[in-house]
Formats: C-alpha cells, structure tokens, sequence
C-alpha cells in the first residue's frame, strides 16, 4: 500500500479541490465586501432577533445578522447545487446517535460562541490571517476533539 | 456610486460567497459526520487538506487585496477580525473540540447539511443554536 493510499483512503483530490473552493468563497467575501467570513458568529447574531438582552444586542451582532444569514443561505444553496448536480439526489444521512449530534452540537455552539470561534473562523480566517492567537485556538480544540473522538469510538461504539 | 447604493450587489456577493463554502463543504466530503470523525480518529487525514487548501486561498486574499485594493470593491473598508488568547478562548477552543470530537459536526456543515437533504444534522443544528443560546445568557 503506498502512502497516499495509507494517508487518505478515499482519495486526495476532492479533498484539495473542495477546500480551494471553501477559501475561494471566503476570499470573494473579503474582497467583495471587506468582510470576514467565520461561520459560528451567525447562531449568536440570529437570536438577536429574538433575545433583548444586552449581550444579543451589541452592535456586532445586530449590525451583522442580516448578511451573515444571507451567508449561511448560500451555505444551504451550494450544498444543494452539489446534492443535486454531482451526487444524484440520493439523501446523506449520519449514522452518529442523535444523542451524540445534539450533546456534542451544544458544546460546539457554546465553545465555539465562548471561544470566539470554530473550524472556519479561527481554522480558515485566524491561520488566513496569519493570528496567533486562532492558531493556539485551533490547536487547543484539535487536541481535545481528537482525545474524544478516540475515547468516544471506544467507550460508545 | 457610493458605498451606501451597493447594498443588492453586496447582498448578492455575499450570497455568492456562500454558496462557494458550501458546494466546497459538500464535494470535499465535511458534510458528513463519519468523515470528520475517521479523521480525528487518524484513518484519513482529508482534513488537513481541506482546511489547508482553504487557509492557503484566505490567506492570499487577506494579504494581497488590502494592498493592491485600498478598499474592497462593493464597500468602504476591510473589517478586521483580530483574535485574542485569554481564558474564555482557550476554555471555549477546548469545549468546541470536545462537542466536534463526539459528534462530527461543526458549525459550517450543520448548516450546509441541509441543503444536501442530511435531516439527521438538525439535531446538530438544535444543540449548536442552543450552545450559543446559553453562552449568551450566562455571558456578562
């Protein structure tokens, strides 16, 4: 078995590409509109249309919660343009527990919001961005995601 | 035509930008769970370049276009975004790997999910929109 087959079992490419199209799409935001596209601001400025709190109320989220819900819909739109075009329509589904989804979604929204930031943010525009900080960020929940997933596949399996 | 009237252009391009992230989401395989988590389990290091093909076009962007730009085409100034390391964003980092380690989801493909008819990721998307609900309420 050579490496590449060792390292990445299902292939390389569409792995390569679909990351080049991720940054592509981050890159025309920023030189389109100047603005930097992490992905988990959006669950905290969303609520607030809903929670008059002051925190929900900042202007950062309040100023940006409309674009960054038109973002998220173009999220939606170019995974259905792939469902529908490149993957024939056949429905994905997850054999993940429910439980797992829902408990480990909660800790990702509240680590990430805490945190300010998740894979794209602190992944994509902090290293994009050359910041110190997002690198130690990323580092710090590859280390803990990796000791779970690991502990999880066998304690829950 | 001033900043102010590109408002349907901006709109649009952010729409645009979106769909980019997450057609790239789905054709590299990040919209499913079990992928994310052979790759945190270390059987297929996809990931790395994902998130390395992305960072390498992000960076070229943010590096080249304040200079050669001066302002971004549909409006007046480049936002910052600049990342501070203290106790909220270390403890945070690590609850957020430890929530991505058991489910193999993260915000990006929670959403994304759906658009690829993946029904079993609203429970993702239930606990992320709830996790940053109560960060909300417990935040000062």
């Amino acid at each position: 078995m050579n490496l590449s087959l060792s390292l990445f079992p299902l292939g390389w490419q569409h792995y390569l590409l679909g990351g080049v199209i991720i940054g592509t799409g981050v890159a025309l935001l920023f030189v389109l509109t100047g603005r930097i596209g992490g992905m988990s601001t959006v669950f905290s400025s969303t609520w607030s249309f809903a929670v008059r709190r002051p925190f929900f109320q900042q202007a950062r989220f309040v100023d940006s919660r409309g674009w960054r819900l038109v973002y998220a819909l173009g999220l939606i739109l170019g995974a259905l343009v792939w469902w529908l075009g490149f993957a024939g329509g056949a429905p994905e589904a997850t054999a993940v527990p429910a439980w797992q989804l829902l408990v480990g979604g909660f800790l990702v929204g509240y680590g990430a919001r805490l945190g300010n930031g998740c894979t794209s943010g602190h992944g994509i525009c902090g290293l994009g961005s050359m910041q110190l900080p997002s690198l130690m960020a990323v580092l710090t929940f590859m280390a803990t995601a990796f000791l779970t997933a690991n502990l999880a596949a066998r304690w829950l399996a | 035509m001033s900043a102010a009237n590109k408002t349907v252009p901006r709109t649009l391009a952010t729409l645009a930008a979106g769909v980019l992230f997450g057609f790239g989401l789905s054709y590299s395989s990040m919209i499913r769970p079990e992928v994310v988590l052979s790759f945190l389990r270390f059987e297929d290091f996809g990931l790395m370049l994902v998130m390395g093909g992305a960072v390498m076009v992000a960076l070229l962007a943010y590096k080249l276009a304040p200079r050669l730009l001066g302002r971004p085409l549909l409006d007046d100034h480049f936002h910052k975004h600049p990342s501070v390391w203290n106790r909220d964003t270390a403890v945070g980092a690590a609850l957020f790997g430890v929530g991505w380690g058991l489910s193999g989801v993260c915000p990006g493909p929670a959403i994304a999910g759906l658009g690829a008819g993946n029904w079993d990721l609203l429970w993702a998307l239930a606990g992320i929109a709830l996790g940053a609900l109560v960060q909300g309420l417990r935040a000062k």
